[in-house]
């Protein structure tokens, strides 16, 4: 059993462990004698039968007798979700996407046994001709980034200590409990210019000089892993790709602050995550790197994990901190902060799973080393979570400042479908929408904010022309509606008049005055309302009406949708190409389709009720909505 | 899904008893004995509640407040086979709705509801965090990815057969 008891300790499991890294690491080792075969293990891949294939593999292996050459194991998300399966082939740097379990046998027999590329699994560029990429790091997704957090992801076995520890893990703990005072960690912070990745932007080493500035024993420090933004799935990949970097980012800033207790606040929707840092940190506390005393040191410090149990809000930090106490998750108003007087009064920290994932990285190569990248005033870099109507949906980490085109054409490869970019929504619930028109902005915090969007958790949410911008503004006041958690009343009863309001319009009923109506509100809510949940909720309304005006007035002057979403303001038509087979008549729940058999039929618009049964219905898809 | 040997309450109730056991500080292990309980029992009565109240030293008005804050928790029973589908924004745009319209359609009952015979529950859900697969629906906690309106049919063929 793994026992770290001093510094020399972890020095010695470092130099045991490193080897196992040679094959993914050192470029001359290409003699291909040995091989490791990495398979994605994160949520995406996992429900694309990922660990099924890790089995088969192994079986086809040992089948083989290649199990002396060749080893296979699970890893954290290499962040191209849309193509997973993935399993990459160390040393050669080969990179299959989209690999069934019908395929382990012919990885086995031709790579591995024969050295023959199978060029069927590599991923075929679109904008090269469909021509197949063979080396990962050729690949125009991962040309322009640069892993920082998410540099273990995709590199080492989440599940084992020893492989966090082989990637230099712990060091930085080390490093700073041996050679640097806790004020010298919270300067090393404020150097590096990290500010807070789960939205606000504040900088990190500033809030730990706050916190440690509290006289004092008792602190906390609090790691918010309730990712709440849909869209945003960067922090489930860190949990599961690589949770110690979470436990040492802890540490760390616990060791700065002067706190010996710490939380992870993690949303129960996520059960691998869960059981992942579970794992990780039942395997630090018995190797000695949580507990007391550690590395014989004098520190002390333990950490829990408390569930979120579905509250949007919670991700608010004084409401987060009213559910780790066990009561309902309302936020209360600030000041006091929460570094000032947080959980049960006494000062704590929260930071969020990105933001811990920096720290042992910042700590051990240096906080100039970090804002050697990254625009004027956001340093670093930045994990992105690209969704919606784009080709390369996934995760990709970059350089602050980067082109919102370059993430959207270079390494998310263009909208799906060959459609039209409409427009891309940053900040969650809370942000924004970015229209073709400001492609060229450079993402960094405050340009966003002067775009009307804001950073958020780093989702970004592609549309395109067939996207309604009036139906997602909806879409976001429906949820912010729903997680509103009703301390308030601009948030309780303003959101939900905003609601109705965009019900009205979608529905048909909207006037040019409901448009002056909505703005009003929308601007009376943003200065009134409590929290950050509350005061951000009007923030898709604003930013959707500001750049796609003409869409709203299209739909209370006109009554029409342009995108064609909004079913209400469409007709239905049935086109020459019907054959008359009736099934859509038979279907019409409310009988306003007529027409003989084997002759084109009629839908009576005014009785129509939109329901789209007989689109779904009709065989020669003779039914147009328009 | 609950275990059948836990509905019956007896054996649930020695379990969560045990469960909650383990914790020195009670009162903050609210939401992790209500998540437990939940799991064994499939949803919270009031008489879990009560007996949570009791064991935990917390007063009843505060657990049914807690337990209708957070949308994890339900106090009605759920069916035997439970459709969560993901509403989260990347689902939504690639048309998230028109799979949960489809299951309402064929399994006659709205989302939020559960089926009179208890066969089935249909929910929306915010984010799995499973985005590259959107739009995604979980089967009894198995993700489905990737879906049309048209593979609803088969989910539920297969579920029966």
């Amino acid at each position: 059993m793994l026992k770290i008891a001093n510094f020399r300790d972890l020095d010695k499991a470092y130099a045991e462990f490193k080897p196992r890294m040679a094959l993914r690491t050192e470029a001359d080792h290409k003699s291909f004698a040995k091989r490791e075969l990495l398979i994605c293990g994160g949520t995406g891949c996992q429900s694309s039968n990922s660990l099924i294939l890790l089995e088969v593999l192994k079986k086809e292996i040992k089948a083989a007798g290649l199990e002396d050459q060749v080893t296979a194991h699970i890893t954290g998300c290499f962040g191209f979700c849309e193509k997973g399966p993935i399993v990459k082939v160390f040393p050669d740097d080969v990179f299959y996407v989209e690999v069934g379990v019908d395929d382990a046998a012919e990885i086995v027999e031709s790579h591995l046994k024969n050295n023959t590329i199978i060029t069927r699994l590599l991923y075929k560029d679109p904008a090269q001709g469909n021509k197949p990429i063979a080396s990962h790091h050729e690949m125009d997704f991962y040309k322009k980034q640069m892993r920082v957090a998410l540099c273990n992801c995709g590199l080492i076995n989440p599940e084992e200590i020893e492989e966090y520890i082989a990637a230099g893990g712990y060091q930085a703990l080390a490093l700073c409990l041996e050679k640097k005072k806790p004020q010298d960690v919270v300067q090393e912070m404020k150097i590096s210019g990290l500010r807070g990745r789960g939205g606000g932007g504040f900088p990190t080493g500033i809030k730990w000089e706050v916190a440690a500035a509290q006289p004092g024993p008792v602190k906390y420090m609090v790691c918010n892993a309730d990712e709440g933004d849909p869209g945003a799935f960067m922090d489930r990949s860190i949990l599961e790709g690589d949770p110690h970097s979470i436990i040492e980012g802890m540490a760390i800033a616990a060791y700065a602050i002067g706190s010996d207790r710490g939380f992870v606040y993690i949303r129960a929707e996520y059960p691998l995550a869960i059981q992942r840092l579970q794992r990780a940190v039942d395997q630090s506390r018995e190797a000695g790197l949580l507990g007391k005393n550690i590395f014989g040191s004098g520190f002390s410090f333990d950490l829990e994990l408390k569930y979120g149990a579905g509250a949007f809000v919670c991700g608010e930090e004084t409401a987060l901190l009213r559910s780790i106490e066990g009561g309902r998750g309302e936020p209360t108003s600030k000041p006091p902060f929460p570094a000032q007087s947080g959980l049960w009064g006494k000062p704590t920290i929260i930071n969020n799973v990105e933001t811990l994932a920096n720290v042992p990285q910042i700590l051990r190569r240096g906080g100039a080393w970090f804002a050697s990248f990254g625009s004027e005033k956001s340093k670093g870099t930045k994990v992105f979570a690209l969704a919606g109507k784009i080709n390369n949906v996934g995760l990709v980490e970059v350089p602050m400042g980067i082109s919102l085109k370059d993430i959207i054409y270079e390494i998310g490869g263009g909208i799906k479908n060959g459609k039209k970019f409409k427009a891309v929504q940053t900040g969650g619930p809370s942000g924004g929408c970015i229209p073709a028109a400001e492609l060229d902005i450079n993402i960094d915090y405050d340009n966003l904010i002067a775009a009307g969007s804001m950073m958020g958790s780093g989702g970004m949410i592609v549309m395109d022309e067939d996207n309604c911008m009036v139906d997602i503004a909806k879409f976001y006041l429906d949820f912010t509606m729903e997680e509103s958690c009703g301390k308030c009343t601009p948030c309780r009863i303003g959101n939900k008049r905003i609601h109705e309001i965009l019900t009205n319009i979608t529905e048909g009923r909207g006037s040019l005055e409901d448009l002056e109506k909505l703005k009003n509100l929308a601007e009376v809510i943003k200065d009134t309302a409590l929290c950050g949940l509350g005061q951000t909720a009007p923030n898709p309304v604003l930013s959707t009406m500001k750049h796609f005006w003409d869409e709203y007035v299209a739909h209370v002057v006109d009554k029409r949708c342009p995108a064609r979403v909004c079913t209400h303001l469409l007709d239905y038509f049935i086109t020459d190409s019907c054959v008359g087979c009736g099934l859509c008549k038979r279907g019409c729940p409310v009988s306003c389709i007529t027409g003989n058999k084997k002759e084109v039929h009629v839908i009576d618009n005014a009785l129509c009720i939109k329901c789209g049964s007989c689109i779904s219905k009709c065989p020669t898809k003779s039914i147009v909505r328009q | 899904m609950a275990e059948d040997n836990c509905q019956c309450g007896e054996s649930g109730f020695k379990k969560l008893a045990e469960y909650i056991r383990q914790f020195p500080d009670k009162k903050t292990a609210l939401i992790k004995v209500l998540y437990e309980a939940q799991h064994i029992f499939g949803f919270l009565s009031k008489d879990v509640m009560l007996f949570v109240a009791d064991k935990l030293d917390v007063p009843a008005a505060k657990i049914s407040g807690v337990v209708s804050f957070y949308s994890y928790f339900t106090t009605t029973p759920k069916g035997r086979t439970q459709i969560k589908c993901c509403m989260g924004t990347a689902c939504f745009v690639r048309g998230a709705e028109k799979i949960i319209s489809r299951f309402e359609e064929k399994l006659n009952i709205k989302r939020g509801e559960t089926g009179a015979d208890l066969e089935y529950s249909l929910d929306s859900l915010r984010c799995v965090g499973a985005c590259g697969l959107a739009p995604v629906v979980l089967v009894n906690d198995q993700v489905f990815g990737k879906l049309e309106a048209a593979d609803v049919d088969t989910i539920l063929a297969n579920n029966q057969g």
